[in-house]
Parts: C-alpha cells; structure tokens; sequence
C-alpha cells in the first residue's frame, strides 16, 4: 500500500535513530449505542480514521484542521489517554499497545500534554506548587521528596514565573500565566516529547505571542519534540518544521512547513489556507479566496470514496468511488490525499511587495 | 415584505417611536465621551472611560481590543441592555439620528433597539432560545414590533432564512436551535438582526467561535447584506485579520480607553498609537519564521485600580516618565486621526 511511500516523505529520509515517536495507521472509532437496559451499538464514530505520523528528536510536527476532524483525539491516543481501536503507536521505540497500567506510567515520563483550557485543566483547590510537583507523586523516583519544592520552583522560573508563588491558587494568575503553570507541569518528568492540544487558543493575542516563544525557547534549550495541535494557520506556520492537515479523521496532505503554505496541493488545505484572513487591508479583494460551502459531514457517516468530495469543487465521479491514498502523486512534491493533487498559490507572504503592487492573484 | 407589514403596523397602537424627531441629516451614530462603571466588590472597575466615534450610512467600523478592554461593553452600552447595576452608564451621550438615547425612556428604546439598531452575539447557541423553534424564534420578532399574526409570522421567517442563505429554509423554520451547525446558527442570529430592517448592526466578535472555512461563509454574507441594505455595521473582534479583510475604519481600545481610531489602511501601515503597533508586531510574520515573536511584556491591567497616567505605559517601548502621570489626550494626527499618545510622532516614524 502506499505506507512506504507516507513513511519515507514522513521521516524526511533520516536515520531512524532520531525518530522519537512513530504512528502507524492508528485508529480511533466511538461506539454509537442505543437502548438503556440492552445497549446495541448502531454505528461508530470515526473520529481518527488511519493517521500514521514520524517525529524526530527536536522537531514539530503542526497538526491542523477544523474542529470535529479528530486533531484532539489523536492527541489523546498520542498520549495513551484513550486506547487505540487499530494501529500502532510506538514513544522512543516502545510499542504502547498491550501495556498495563504500570508499563504506561512509565511510558508517560517520556510524553507529556498541555492542555487547551488553562481554566479547567488546573485544579482550583490546589496551589500551583502540588500542581506542577504532581508528576513526582505519581512518579516518586524521579525527584526525592525534599528536594521537591525546589524542582518545582525550578520548573517554575523556567516557564517565567516567579518561584515565590508556588503557594499561590490558580485562580491568582491570569489566562497566559496559567497556561506557563501547564507547561511546567508538562516539563516536570522531563520528557522527550509534549503534545500541545490548542495551546495557546485561549489566550489574547498580546499574550499569545509570549507562550509561543516561551515554547520554541523550551525546545532550543531540552531538544523538545512537539506535537502541536492548533486551528490558528499561522501560529501552527510559525512553530513547525513539518505540518499534517486532517479532515475528518484522516490526514489529507502532508508536508515541509513551506510545502504546505507555499504550495498546497489539497483542495481541503488550499481553501482552509485561504480562508484566514490576512491582516493588512491593501490585500483585500485581491486574493484568491474559496469560499467552502456546507459544513463538515458527520464523521459517524463519512461519505464514500474522498471524504471531501461533497465540498469540494474539482470532485468527479472517481471521487465517490476510489479513497484517494497520501501518496507523492505528479502534481505534488510531498504527499496529498486528492485524485487531482495540484500546486496552488492561496497565501502571500504579507510583506511580499510585488504582491500588494501586482494587480491579480489568480496564479493558478 | 414592506407593505403588509405597514398595513399590520396599523393594527397596532401608535409606535412610541412615532413622537421622536429623528434627524435625517445627522450622522446615523455617534457616540460620545461614553462612560460606562461596574460596582464590584472590589471597587469601581471604569469598563469605559470616554470613547467616541462616528458611524455613518454603509460604513463599517472595527472595535479592536483584547479580553477586558471594554469593547463589548461600548456596544451593550449603546444597545441598552447593560444589566444596571453593577453596570452604570455615567455619562457621555449615544445619538442616533440626533437623538440622544441614553435620555430615552425605556419603552421608546425598546423599539429603536429592534428597528433601528440589532445586534448580532457571539454565541449563537446561548443567544437563542433552546425550548423554542428557531422560526418561531424569528417570528417573534414580526408578533411584537410589527404585529403580525403567528401565520404572516412564520412566513417572514421562511424569507428571513432564505436571505441567509440556509438551504430548505422551509423545513428549517420548525428545527431548534441545537439542530443547526454553528455556522447555521450564525446565519440564523443574523437574520434575526436583520428583520426589521435596522439601519446599524452591532456584531460582536460575530465568528470568534466559528472555523475559519466558516468564518469566511459568514463574513462574505454580512458584507453582502450590508452592501445591499447600506447598513451601517459596527464589528468588535480582536481578530486582526478580519478587521482587515472588512472594515472602513477602526477604533482601537485598551483598558476602556479608545487609544487610536483611523482609517483601516493607514492603521496598518503606520500605526499611531503604541498599543496598535505592538498588536500587529505580534502577529505570527512569515519573513520572522524561526525568530521570537515581539511579545507584549506584562499583562493588562485591571480595570479596578488601573496604572496612573496612560494605562499602557507599564508594557510600552515609548513610555516616558511623563507617562507614568499624565494621562495623555486624544492627539488630532494629520490625516483625520487620533491618538492617545504623548509620542505619537515618535511612533508614527518608528
């Protein structure tokens, strides 16, 4: 099948040593139930529908997509917080899949979460010094119990926050402080890699711009993987090295940070690319923008064949038909999930200035 | 659609609105040196401290501003429906035509907030009602303002979803809220703004919870109807972007001062004020990929005891020590714009 093909454009090529986690055609489907007494499942939910992904020691890997395309479950099934239907995922080489309770503690020191709601991810009752040296309970080896308070305040001057806090409460601290409280938690086992769900969505833009630094500044200094996971195109352009568009359940094109945003080649990525607006006026009227019509089909009833099909204005009749595979096809140097994968130009760069002064935009 | 709802207005007695000589050659809005107080336990928190502007016919006006900067409060201020207390509007003056509303007895107000002046909410969900169904929901509407019978009602409804574009409207009119997507939901909450044919829109932060596929469905619809109505549209968000992509002119806020307002071109590419030129450095460039973002340092203030002189001088680049005790005016900038900075001609050049 075309797993070869994914996994080389994937893996960039690289030697496997370098490779921290690795995702093969994981899947993730919710049962439908009906009845109260004899529950019967009618259907399943398919919220992550073979997504298979390569990480590499001190990389980030951007995942996007709108919300309901199954970007937060596949997080979660990163982290081992719900248990793969199908499909492998392997943390430093180690298979996840048939671990006990006790094998996964262990695996969890290596990949760690931040949570999108820096409101209810923190437990209001208790103060930001339990929160962060939490880990260590769990994890009792790691630091010595005396010399736990001064880990946390470590963790915490490093996120940025003042370590005379540590016995202050969450509801102390503002939105951005408190997502910094949530990345210090993260840091705690010091783990390879951090699975950042929306981090930063919550936040004003004033602030945000200090969390997405205060994150590349972590990665320069422990050689952090990350897998960020954000609707915001170009907070996600900025991060990463490498980006995966996902729609419903699968991903539909992947790719360098500049293959994706310079050149999409998916319908799907061309028209969500185009559809953020950009901040300067003198731009306005002069894009190439799709507008999608209709919204995003029920991932319990996906449609036939290429799931975008039904939005999608280059659909033909082998589109219903034939599931187009994420493979290197002739339109396209990395690999697209479309029957007619072709390079369009939907994104300038704002400070392009033959752009602004050029009359059109339909490069086509 | 207009005429049988003059010969249903008949039925009913005598509008209130009827008695106010609104202007005609006034500007549709302005609003001036508005003030609006929250009592909290905490003290007095001043959500708005003397924000003026015009809006004229057609026009479209951003109200740009993070969290707590008192954007939405300015638009439920000149709506009316602040809860009072803990909100107290204690002065300033919102025209409409000419007319001063805050004087208005609430009776006569409740009809220009339905007729003259809608407002479009961010959370469709929580906007509308789940127990009713959404045509009955906007019928409602044409019942009370314009005494239209349940069956004329829901005709008007069917239209009003045609209008936004939501497919097999008839059948949708009998669906409820929960039925419909959010984008849906959206389009649903702005035909409601519109039945009655207002002449300004309120629509705060109107696709903050949508996708951006979404996002651009509904921006594309709203800037059509407003095309077509002339609608004057007040659009408060703190997305950069969609400012950009649909407004005219923007007034920017910070801890309920508006710190800047000028045309949307030049806002852009010469900031005055700077608040707005820390706001657009922090914007995700594709030319700084791999640097630091220029982050604003520090926090907003709280609203309860702001910082002496200009309330942005603690996270400012420009702060001076004049900063930190005079609170700094609103400068007339050449080309019709304000700023309220000392150095505005420093940080025009910057």
């Amino acid at each position: 099948m075309s797993t070869s093909v994914t996994e080389s454009a994937l893996a960039g090529g690289s030697t496997d040593d370098d490779v921290v986690l690795e995702v093969r055609d994981v899947k993730k489907h919710f049962p439908l139930t009906q009845g109260i007494v004899f529950k019967r499942t009618i259907g399943h939910v398919k919220a992550v529908d073979g997504v298979s992904l390569t990480l590499r020691r001190g990389e980030t890997l951007g995942v996007v997509g709108e919300s309901g395309c199954g970007k937060s479950t596949l997080g979660r099934l990163l982290m081992g917080l719900e248990r793969p239907t199908d499909g492998s995922i392997k943390v430093l080489g180690q298979e996840m899949a048939g671990l006990d309770n006790k094998g996964m503690r262990k695996m969890r020191r290596n990949i760690q979460i931040v949570l999108q709601d820096p409101y209810s991810s923190l437990d209001p009752r208790m103060t930001v010094g339990d929160i962060v040296g939490e880990p260590y309970e769990v994890h009792p080896d790691v630091v010595k119990p005396k010399e736990r308070r001064k880990a946390v305040q470590d963790l915490l001057d490093v996120v940025g926050l003042n370590p005379d806090h540590i016995n202050r409460y969450p509801h102390q601290f503002s939105g951005g402080q408190r997502q910094r409280i949530g990345i210090a938690r993260a840091l705690a086992l010091k783990p390879k890699i951090i699975v950042a769900d929306e981090p930063v969505s919550a936040l004003d833009v004033s602030v945000q711009a200090q969390v997405v630094n205060l994150f590349e500044r972590l990665q320069d200094e422990f050689g952090l993987s990350y897998v960020f996971i954000a609707h915001d195109l170009s907070v996600v352009r900025h991060i990463s090295d490498r980006v995966m568009v996902m729609y419903l359940g699968k991903a539909v094109e992947t790719g360098d940070e500049h293959e994706i945003y310079d050149g999409p080649t998916h319908p799907y990525t061309q028209a969500l690319l185009s559809a953020v607006p950009v901040p300067d006026p003198r731009l306005r009227g002069q894009r190439d923008q799709i507008v999608l019509e209709g919204d995003v089909p029920s991932p319990a009833n996906p449609p036939s064949g290429c799931r975008f099909r039904t939005r999608c204005w280059m659909a033909q009749d082998i589109c219903a038909t034939e599931e187009p595979m994420l493979v290197n096809r002739d339109g396209s140097a990395h690999p697209s999930a479309c029957h007619f994968a072709a390079e369009r130009d939907v994104v300038h760069a704002v400070d392009n200035p033959s752009v602004i002064e050029g009359t059109t935009s339909d490069n086509v | 659609m207009s005429e049988t709802l003059t010969e249903n207005r008949k039925r009913q007695p005598r509008s209130p609105l009827s008695g106010v000589k609104f202007d005609d050659s006034a500007p549709l809005l302005e609003v001036e040196n508005l003030q609006v107080e929250f009592h909290t336990r905490d003290g007095i928190a001043k959500a708005v401290q003397g924000v003026s502007f015009t809006l004229n016919a057609g026009e479209t006006l951003g109200i740009l501003g993070e969290s707590g900067c008192g954007k939405s409060v300015t638009a439920q201020a000149i709506m009316g429906i602040l809860d009072t207390p803990p909100a107290k509007v204690t002065g300033g003056q919102v025209r409409y035509r000419g007319v001063d509303l805050l004087q208005m007895d609430e009776k006569t107000r409740r009809h220009v907030r339905a007729n003259k002046i809608a407002m479009i909410f961010q959370d469709a969900l929580s906007s509308l009602n789940p127990v009713f169904t959404v045509g009955w929901q906007l019928g409602e509407l044409y019942r009370q303002h314009a005494g239209a019978s349940r069956k004329e009602a829901r005709a008007k409804a069917v239209e009003l979803l045609e209008m936004v574009g939501i497919p097999a409207a008839r059948d949708r009119v009998n669906d409820f809220p929960h039925q419909f997507s959010g984008g849906m939901r959206q389009r649903v909450m702005i035909a409601m703004a519109l039945a009655l044919q207002p002449d300004i829109i309120i629509a705060d932060e109107p696709t903050t919870a949508l996708d951006v596929t979404v996002q651009a469905q509904v921006m594309a619809l709203l800037a059509d109807l407003q095309r077509e109505m002339q609608l004057g549209l007040i659009l408060i968000t703190h997305d950069m972007g969609v400012v950009a992509d649909v407004t005219d002119k923007i007034c920017v806020m910070y801890a309920g001062h508006a710190v800047e307002q000028a045309n949307v071109y030049e806002i852009y590419e010469r900031p005055g004020h700077p608040y707005t030129k820390a706001l657009l450095e922090s914007i995700p460039r594709v030319d700084q990929k791999g640097e630091e973002l220029t982050a604003i340092k520090g926090l907003p203030p709280a609203l309860v005891n702001p910082p002496p002189g200009c309330s942005f001088h603690p996270r400012c680049a420009f702060a001076r020590d004049r900063c930190k005790t005079d609170e700094p005016p609103l400068y007339q900038l050449p080309g019709n714009r304000e700023s309220a900075c000392h150095y505005w001609e420093e940080v025009l050049n910057s």
